[in-house]
């Protein structure tokens, strides 16, 4: 196929042509940008959290009378729990994976040190890797020995008496290698104030913390060996098979409605919940960018086709002519298939600088990362592929003319 | 002359029913992606109390000095509960409150029903006028029942109609946490969005609105504890509800109300002696860094407009332009088809003046068309918002007769723009030349 032919018969249109490549400049603009945001959220919706998601429960209750004793009220609660049929596993704990509220403490490696290291997520409560089902990849688990009251050891805090505060601490594999890279962190102490050093005892396979906005520190989790009274902060979690929970929920519910039926169940849920919900503002936002792109491909398209279509109309006479002479009907196809390439390709070209002025503009103000180079190709692909699908139309109808057109006057 | 133009213009899009098909489409296309993005934007973005926003002001101490500060020298979003008390007696603007959500339970009086939990926040009584809050029964309470520690509230309609079947409680009372309070006002509905006098604890969305007020020093007296963010930049000394209140955690808003720029300097300068003051007694080992904003600029610095909304709008403009130029690239080929046809007009004496008239008059019917198929598409697009966008938010999109009237006047007024060009080359065509080569 000739292009020069082509090229000169475009520089006779310059303007339309020049609206095309515009047009489609920044479509491919648009749509690389777009693809990747969408890319992210469903990459962060990806998230692993590290635990045994389809087989886990979440409950919380209000007391409405305050129990004499929390801490006998959630260890009767508990044993009330491991009763119900079905129940693997149950764990008391400050807060869940993916559930957003969290609380947090700022790490020292050093006690004297001025600005902390970093920030890491503290669960606590009693029985947490073996209901959430996160592996221990080297030390121990936590024990019953370990744990001391959140009251005590508040207290202990004021007086600085070390002796009733919790010693020991268990870390991620993630958190180990920021903190102490290639070194093994067993043994290790971590400071949550300057008086309060803890040893690292064991490391977690893999915990998500419950704020889990920053996907390169969703993975800075600490447990502490700390015992939760009755609060309607402190949640329930039970394990259980995934086909049993409906039913051990229901049963779970009861039998703490029995131990005082005063109470008021405030979170009922399956993990699966606690994450839909979590990530429900990356879907909305994904959904929304398809919707986008469909439309902008589809209204490209229809400026192409209408493009397209005035050009053959307009050429009528000169596709007659040259059928008459001797072209092929393939050879006019082709005619129209090669000049919509080329001005996609220009365009393109345009599309590829815009798409990273707009990216630069994005990371500008909305702390978003470097468009991977990735992208540009999808985009590429994305509209030669709708440049000539919508062209073929015209096209055809262009290769339908016949050569008898070139003998009648206008 | 208008309509004669009109009756053209149908006739010529009539002509080529494809091409006008196409153009509408995209116009309504863009129109409606751009207006169903911008109504989630208006919504999401709006000044929950306009008459009155310039006027309100969130003050904030900084009580954590440089080692606690953000990397921008930001002070912390809310205050301690000392700094806040000390703000309310020293009651240096016209109004203000201090305030803090709690998430209380109700005991129905019925023996049948069971207790259930609600939101709320504890506030001053100086609240309800401050912010215009509009009572349906009785009103706030006064400046005495917050100093008395009175057990008295004010409950949301939702809340009166759950408990006493929708007809005035103002008198009875309603059983909070185990404690009788007595009901002094019932509000009207009101929920604003944004949450505006709590952001930093709602995030500033929530699709069910505050159904108790207590005064505030009745709460703190009843320890009934914050149901908000607490921030601590280390561990209080005491542990409990009492050791958060002689902490230095911040967990509690603030709202003053000053009428105008000398209240406000006036109120500035004050935040800045009261730090001084503290600074001197040796509290704070750092010089005032405090802040003093009105209420469109708070909700600014908090981000309470999600970016994920700025960047779909974005998107949605960016569709709009790509629509726009489709459409200026139409009208050309359309236009310029009719060469001929202007070169006789011309010829037989028509000034440009008329072509640009003609040619705009086609390009606006175009437009008017679009837009149709734009409010069609709006409609089903703000209707189907709440399909991809979280509940809280997608509830406040809603359609009016000015998001109707604006898509309109974004088709028209885009379209006769993408049209000009076209026009002024349809304009400069010479008559002599067209009429020679026919």
């Amino acid at each position: 196929m000739d292009i020069l032919p082509i090229l000169s018969t475009l520089r006779r249109h310059k303007l339309t042509a020049w609206l095309l490549i515009l047009e489609i400049a920044l479509t491919c603009a648009i749509v690389c940008n777009a693809v990747f945001l969408i890319g992210q959220r469903l990459e962060r919706m990806d998230m692993p959290s590290g635990v045994a998601e389809h087989e886990l429960l979440q409950i919380q209750v209000a007391d409405m009378v305050a129990p004499a004793n929390p801490y006998a009220r959630v260890a009767e609660d508990m044993a009330v729990l491991r009763q119900v049929p079905g129940v693997i596993s149950v764990a008391s704990s400050n807060q869940v994976p993916f559930g957003s509220s969290s609380s947090n403490s700022n790490i020292r490696l050093d006690p004297a040190q001025v600005r902390w290291t970093l920030s890491a997520t503290t669960y606590f409560g009693e029985n947490l890797p073996k209901t959430l089902g996160t592996r221990l990849v080297s030390g121990r688990d936590l024990e019953s020995s370990d744990f001391v009251d959140v009251d005590v050891a508040m207290k202990a805090l004021g007086t600085g008496d070390a002796k009733h505060l919790p010693s020991v601490i268990l870390i991620t594999q993630t958190l180990a290698e920021r903190l102490w890279p290639g070194q093994n962190p067993l043994g290790h102490i971590i400071y949550l104030a300057p008086t309060v050093g803890l040893r690292v005892v064991g490391v977690l396979d893999s915990l998500v913390r419950p704020n889990a906005y920053d996907i390169s520190k969703a993975q800075y989790t600490t447990i502490v060996p700390l015992r939760m009274g009755a609060n309607k902060d402190q949640s329930y979690l039970i394990r259980c098979r995934p086909e049993d929970r409906a039913h051990v929920l229901d049963a779970a519910l009861a039998a703490l409605k029995k131990v005082d039926p005063q109470r008021v169940v405030t979170t009922r849920r399956s993990f699966d919940e606690v994450r839909r919900k979590f990530f429900q503002d990356d879907r909305a936002m994904a959904g929304m960018l398809v919707g986008v792109i469909a439309a902008l491909l589809i209204v490209t398209a229809l400026g192409i086709v209408g493009l397209a279509s005035f050009w053959v109309a307009q050429r009528r006479r000169t596709i007659g002519v040259r059928r008459a002479l001797g072209a092929t009907r393939r050879n006019i196809l082709n005619y129209f298939q090669t000049e919509n390439f080329l001005l996609a390709t220009i365009g393109i070209a345009l599309g590829m600088a815009l798409a990273y002025a707009i990216n630069l503009f994005l990371m500008l103000h909305y702390e978003l990362p470097r468009l991977p180079a990735i992208y540009f190709p999808v985009g590429a692909i994305a509209l030669w592929l709708i440049g000539q699908l919508a062209v073929l139309g015209p096209a055809l109808r262009a290769a339908a003319v016949p050569p008898v057109v070139a003998t009648r006057s206008v | 002359m208008f309509s004669y133009y009109l009756e053209l213009a149908l006739r010529s899009l009539r002509r080529s029913p494809g091409l006008t098909l196409l153009m509408v489409l995209t116009i309504g296309f863009g129109v409606a992606a751009s207006m169903t993005s911008w109504s989630v934007f208006r919504a999401v973005s709006g000044d929950p109390i306009p008459w009155k926003s310039s006027k309100l002001f969130v003050p904030q101490i900084d009580n954590w000095g440089p080692k606690g500060r953000s990397s921008d020298g930001e002070p912390p979003n809310a205050m301690d509960y000392a700094d806040a008390i000390a703000l309310m007696r020293d009651h240096r603007a016209k109004r203000q409150s201090a305030m803090y959500q709690i998430s209380p339970s109700i005991v129905p009086a019925q023996a049948d029903k069971h207790p259930f939990n609600v939101s709320g926040h504890v506030v001053y009584g100086e609240f309800f006028p401050m912010l215009d809050v509009p009572f349906k029964y009785g009103s706030g309470w006064s400046a005495d029942d917050d100093t008395n520690r009175a057990m008295v509230a004010v409950i949301s309609s939702k809340l009166n109609q759950k408990l006493f079947g929708g007809v005035s409680s103002v008198g009875k009372t309603v059983n909070i946490e185990g404690k009788d309070y007595r009901v002094v006002g019932v509000l009207d509905d009101w929920n604003p969005q944004p949450r505006f006098y709590d952001v930093v604890n709602t995030g500033g969305f929530s699709t069910t609105g505050d159904d108790v007020f207590l005064p505030f020093l009745t709460a703190i007296q009843e320890a009934m504890s914050n149901d908000g963010n607490t921030n601590c930049n280390e561990v209080p000394k005491e542990s409990g509800f009492v050791g958060l209140q002689h902490s230095e955690c911040v967990w509690v808003a603030y709202m003053a109300e000053l009428d105008d720029v000398a209240a406000a300097t006036a109120y500035r300068n004050y935040l800045n002696d009261y730090a001084r003051a503290q600074q001197q007694a040796g509290r704070f080992g750092w010089a005032p860094n405090s802040r003093l904003r009105d209420l469109p600029a708070w909700l600014d610095s908090q981000h309470v407009v999600p970016s994920d909304t700025r960047v779909s709008l974005l998107v949605a403009l960016g569709l709009l332009l790509v629509c726009l130029v489709n459409t200026v690239g139409l009208l050309l080929a359309k236009f310029l088809r009719r060469s001929g046809e202007i070169g006789v007009r011309r010829a037989l004496g028509a000034p440009r003046a008329a072509i640009y008239s003609q040619f705009l008059t086609e390009a606006g019917i175009v437009g008017a068309a679009g837009g149709v198929l734009g409010l069609l598409l709006t409609v089903a697009g703000v209707a189907s918002v709440g399909w991809v966008l979280p509940k809280d938010i997608a509830a406040l999109a809603r359609l009016d007769v000015s998001l109707l009237l604006l898509t309109m006047l974004v088709a028209v007024v885009a379209t006769m723009l993408a049209g000009l060009y076209p026009t002024f080359r349809a304009s400069r065509v010479q008559p002599a030349w067209q009429l020679k080569s026919n």
